[in-house]
């Protein structure tokens, strides 16, 4: 299908997309344009303006300072793949990166606008989550920074005003503690997840603290199973994966049944990954 | 043309071009339709086939995915841009030998995205190539010449490389 007509202004500043959002109520903001271009086409949803952000500077920078590691909200998912500093303090989007869409979408696509978007099965959410990260929010009012926990409300809805952009993400930068582990079962390389975990714990002796377990494609939001992180902070994989606390809803891609099973599966692989010394 | 036309200009396949488009075309429609480059297909518009892969300031993209005026000022390849200039003649060439399509729909896609992986240099192994073309993937399971022709070129490169 076709896109419904709409206008379109390339924002010159970040006051002016503001400016433009205050202006135009049901205008959307056009980032990498990978979620929204293919919702326009199929008419899921009908602007009557799209403000492009692609021309915005200072948006596309990866810098790590004071222990944490902040990402534009224009850096594109082929800028992060290719990033030393992704690789080396964020290990757990670097694992996930491979995970997103195919090379033609990561060329485009672009982190910010993968977390403002806030599909429940896409990965940098939940990364997001599982490394407690944040955003900041640029408004009439200036910035706000908003915790990850605090930031997906619900099914493509999140903590951000009708007139805010995300402009940058934030997350604590990995140490030499750090484990990270990820996994997805989509049923075609790239695709989106059926279901998927992205997780964070740091090492303690032989064993994990601060397990994040943050799994995608579940419900509505990322979610994060609680009961299965206290039972892989004592060690025992078995009990973390009969304390799996989720209640998936079934979707087109499977049964709820299906995914809480599969669920498992991923948690006995990530467990795996999150035991295993960092080298 | 309702008035919310926006010219502009790009180049396409090494030629100036200056259009009024509407904001809403997509840049494969664009292509097709103002351009006549029909090599670019339309298969699933929302990002998912590959058909319409085109390289956009030499990386490539989904034409689906990507408006017409958000491509001012760039430059933009089509198959038929890389078929005439010679640049994937040798994969052209190994498609046809191995016979690696069925009905040809994704072919361009899959040339374009090809040539994106051994651009890259070395020889991919031959995961790595069915990971690269995964977002090719259509209908067909006609993928194992499909390998085999990439894997091909990639070696004959290497070697030529030599």
């Amino acid at each position: 299908m076709k896109p419904a007509p709409f206008a379109y202004k390339k924002a010159r500043s970040l006051d002016e997309a503001v400016a433009l959002l205050g202006e135009h109520k049901d205008a959307r903001l056009l980032a990498g344009g990978q979620s929204l271009i293919a919702t326009l086409n199929m008419r899921l949803s009908a602007p009557s303006l799209l403000i492009d952000i692609n021309g915005l500077s200072g948006l596309d920078g990866i810098t790590a300072k004071e222990g944490m590691v902040e990402i534009g909200a224009l850096v594109r998912h082929v800028q992060a793949e290719r990033s030393e500093i992704i690789a080396k303090l964020v290990p757990l989007i670097a694992r996930a990166m491979p995970h997103i869409g195919h090379a033609a979408i990561r060329n485009r696509g672009t982190l910010g606008g993968s977390i403002a978007f806030a599909d429940p099965a896409a990965e940098l959410p939940a990364c997001l989550m599982a490394l407690d990260g944040e955003v900041e929010a640029t408004g009439p009012k200036g910035k706000r920074t908003i915790k990850a926990q605090d930031f997906f409300k619900g099914l493509f809805e999140t903590a951000l005003g009708p007139q805010e952009l995300l402009t940058a993400i934030r997350i604590p930068a990995a140490t030499k503690d750090t484990r990270v582990g990820f996994a997805e079962l989509a049923r075609r390389h790239g695709d989106y997840a059926i279901v998927g975990l992205a997780a964070s714990a740091q090492g303690d002796g032989k064993g994990l603290k601060d397990v994040r377990l943050s799994f995608f494609g579940t419900g509505d939001t990322p979610s994060r199973a609680r009961k299965a992180e206290t039972a892989l902070e004592s060690g025992d994989i078995d009990a973390a994966v009969a304390a799996l606390d989720l209640e998936p809803h079934d979707d087109v891609q499977a049964p709820a049944k299906v995914k809480k099973h599969l669920a498992g599966v991923l948690l006995r692989r990530v467990a795996k990954q999150l035991m295993e010394a960092r080298t | 043309m309702s008035d919310l036309g926006i010219d502009i200009s790009l180049t396409v396949n090494g030629e100036q071009v200056s259009e009024r488009v509407e904001p809403r075309q997509t840049l494969v429609d664009f292509l097709r339709d103002n351009l006549g480059l029909t090599g670019s297909h339309v298969g699933c518009e929302h990002g998912v086939c590959g058909a319409c892969t085109v390289r956009v300031d030499g990386a490539i993209v989904r034409g689906c995915l990507m408006l017409a005026v958000q491509c001012a000022g760039s430059q933009v390849e089509t198959i038929e841009g890389l078929s005439d200039s010679g640049e994937v003649a040798d994969l052209q060439a190994a498609f046809e030998q191995r016979n690696a399509l069925q009905c040809g729909f994704c072919t361009p896609g899959m040339i374009a995205t090809a040539q994106d992986l051994l651009a890259g240099g070395g020889v991919p192994s031959r995961d790595e190539i069915r990971e690269h073309i995964s977002g090719n993937y259509c209908r067909c399971t006609g993928y194992h010449a499909i390998v085999d022709a990439v894997e091909a070129v990639a070696l004959q490169r290497a070697g030529a490389a030599k």
